[in-house]
């Protein structure tokens, strides 16, 4: 009996060595996360709250409180990152459901349009659409003999050129979840409803639509997460106009060189970012429990 | 044509004709994804400093000027070579973590995991001006070690989720079977589950490469010196002026990407080919 008992305490040690040593094998990318990101990011929220003198101080939030120019950056960030959010559903959706409607072969083929902007590099698309935007630029141009305006006009360096390009590059972030959860939905459900009297519209809002939600919102989420810390197609196609959070923290730092100031920019924007990922994580197993008690 | 435009497009019986307006966005937008990049690439043949389309004249010149300046060359070729160090590194330790986490079944793991994808959340801003600050105190500044090393982290999220998924869908009792005939772990593991495995293996490593090949802002404050990247030098001109070089050099990195995402689809069909003989 004894012998049983000390067998049994020595496998379930030995099991217990063999999980470590298996949890090990991930030491080297958790080592590398810690020392490349994790510290040094900490030492930004340190810094944030360290003043011009060296000591502890909430002056560098305090300035983001009371200057307007912050205010502003920050009102420019939300707004561009909802815009674009909002765009990328209206023009993503549709084009999702389109394809998921398609004959598998062809909606491959019509997949590969969403694919290869989401492959190439995004300084590459950024430029592409600095080119065609400019005042001598293709789509002045093609505007002008079309007769749709009759003076080139300045659609890039604002707003309207940094939301130009950063739908473009986030469509592909939005279409690729809605489409999955399109093509996971059961298209009887489709027939069902019209077999029982419901219209096209009733049957696609009242069947179909709250099924795509999941996907939409995961996808919606990622964009909206995504813009809120971007930066390269904000400073090239936004021409000093459109400043962003991230935009400033770079400012902050290559030319004023003011590391408390930047901390504490970073700091805010993590920690929204976070927040809203909190949020959002509780409401999307929220929809995955009430989906699985169905 | 007209009967088609009365036939019923979906199982609620609307009629093509009906959702007409459904084709021509989708159209309308598909052109709009693709057009403005590939459009890049007759423009970068174009003779004139404004990049015109279609081309008035072709010429080379920018190609020229693209491979004649030694910084472009230089910078051209710090990119390759972080690009293709940073997947040698990224793939072995993601696979290697992912398949720890995969077995291990303790607590921590759920832990470990978030910790490995935070590099994906944080926005990149944030890992860029961190990195700037360690790599100060650790003297590797404007180094290719540094340079790897962020772009390292960056790309570890993807290999971990990819190869992750991977080993999900794997059946890990054929790993078993092995251990049970006599394999030590490593050798099961190569033998038996990395062959299984592979394709997931192989589209980490390309997307790791293309992650270090087109990463701009860590790159922004840890590469330079002797070291700038591509996509660095890139941004820096672009501040400044529409420089037509940009078209080419544009041009190159389309072709680069294209082919590496051409050659993850060739591998994955090869495997989809072999899979009934096997």
């Amino acid at each position: 009996m004894e012998a049983v008992r000390t067998n049994e305490l020595g496998l379930r040690r030995d099991e217990w060595l063999e999980r470590m040593k298996l949890f090990g094998l991930g030491s080297p990318a958790i080592l590398l996360i810690l020392v490349i990101l994790v510290i040094p990011v900490g030492w930004l929220f340190y810094v944030s709250f360290i003043g011009a003198d060296g000591t502890f101080s909430l002056e560098n939030y305090e300035r983001m409180l009371k200057r307007k120019s912050y205010a502003r950056i920050f009102q420019t960030t939300f707004e561009v990152s909802f815009l674009t959010t909002g765009l990328c559903i209206l023009i993503g959706y549709p084009l999702a459901y389109f394809i998921a409607g398609l004959p598998n072969r062809i909606a491959n083929l019509c997949l590969i349009t969403v694919l290869l902007p989401f492959w190439t590099s995004l300084l590459v698309r950024t430029y592409a659409w600095l080119v065609l935007l400019q005042k001598r630029g293709l789509v002045n141009e093609w505007a002008i003999s079309l007769g749709l305006w009759d003076e080139p006009i300045k659609i890039v360096h604002n707003m309207t050129g940094t939301l130009i390009g950063m739908v473009h590059i986030m469509l592909p972030f939005l279409i690729l979840p809605v489409y999955g959860a399109m093509k996971a939905i059961d298209r009887d459900l489709m027939k069902a409803a019209s077999n029982l009297g419901a219209s096209p519209r009733r049957a696609f809002w009242t069947v179909f639509f709250p099924l795509t939600l999941p996907g939409l919102f995961a996808g919606s989420l990622m964009v909206f997460i995504l813009c809120l810390g971007f930066f390269v197609t904000p400073a090239v196609l936004g021409g000093g106009k459109v400043i962003m959070v991230s935009m400033k923290i770079v400012s902050n730092i290559e030319l004023f060189v003011n590391w408390g100031a930047a901390s504490a920019l970073g700091v805010v924007l993590l920690v929204s970012t976070m927040v809203i990922l909190w949020i959002a994580s509780r409401f999307l197993n929220l929809e995955k429990m009430t989906g699985g008690g169905h | 044509m007209l009967r088609w435009f009365q036939s019923p497009a979906t199982e609620t019986q609307i009629t093509h004709g009906q959702r007409l307006w459904l084709y021509v966005i989708a159209v309308i937008t598909m052109v709009l994804l693709v057009t403005p990049t590939l459009i890049v690439v007759p423009m970068s043949f174009s003779d004139s400093q404004y990049l015109e389309f279609p081309p008035e004249t072709w010429s080379t010149r920018w190609y020229d000027h693209y491979f004649g300046s030694p910084e472009w060359m230089l910078a051209t070729r710090t990119s390759f070579k972080a690009a293709f160090l940073t997947m040698l590194v990224a793939t072995p330790i993601g696979v290697l973590a992912a398949y720890g986490l995969h077995c291990s079944k303790i607590r921590f793991v759920r832990a470990a995991f978030v910790l490995m994808i935070t590099p994906m959340m944080v926005p990149v801003v944030l890992v860029a001006i961190g990195a700037f600050y360690a790599y100060v105190q650790l003297q590797i500044l404007y180094t290719i070690t540094g340079l790897v090393l962020a772009h390292t982290v960056l790309a570890l999220p993807l290999v971990v989720i990819v190869t992750g998924s991977a080993l999900k869908s794997f059946d890990m009792s054929q790993e078993e079977a092995a251990r049970s005939l006599g394999a030590p772990r490593w050798k099961a593991f190569l033998t038996v589950t990395l062959p299984q495995i592979r394709f997931a293996v192989v589209t980490s490593a390309l997307l790791s490469f293309l992650t270090s090949f087109d990463e701009v802002v860590v790159a922004m404050f840890v590469s330079g010196g002797d070291n700038p990247t591509l996509t660095r030098n890139m941004f820096n001109a672009l501040r400044d002026q529409i420089d037509p070089t940009i078209a080419s050099i544009s041009t190159i990195m389309i072709l680069v990407t294209t082919g590496m995402m051409v050659l993850a689809q060739l591998f994955g069909q090869q495997k989809k080919s072999t899979k009934p003989s096997e």
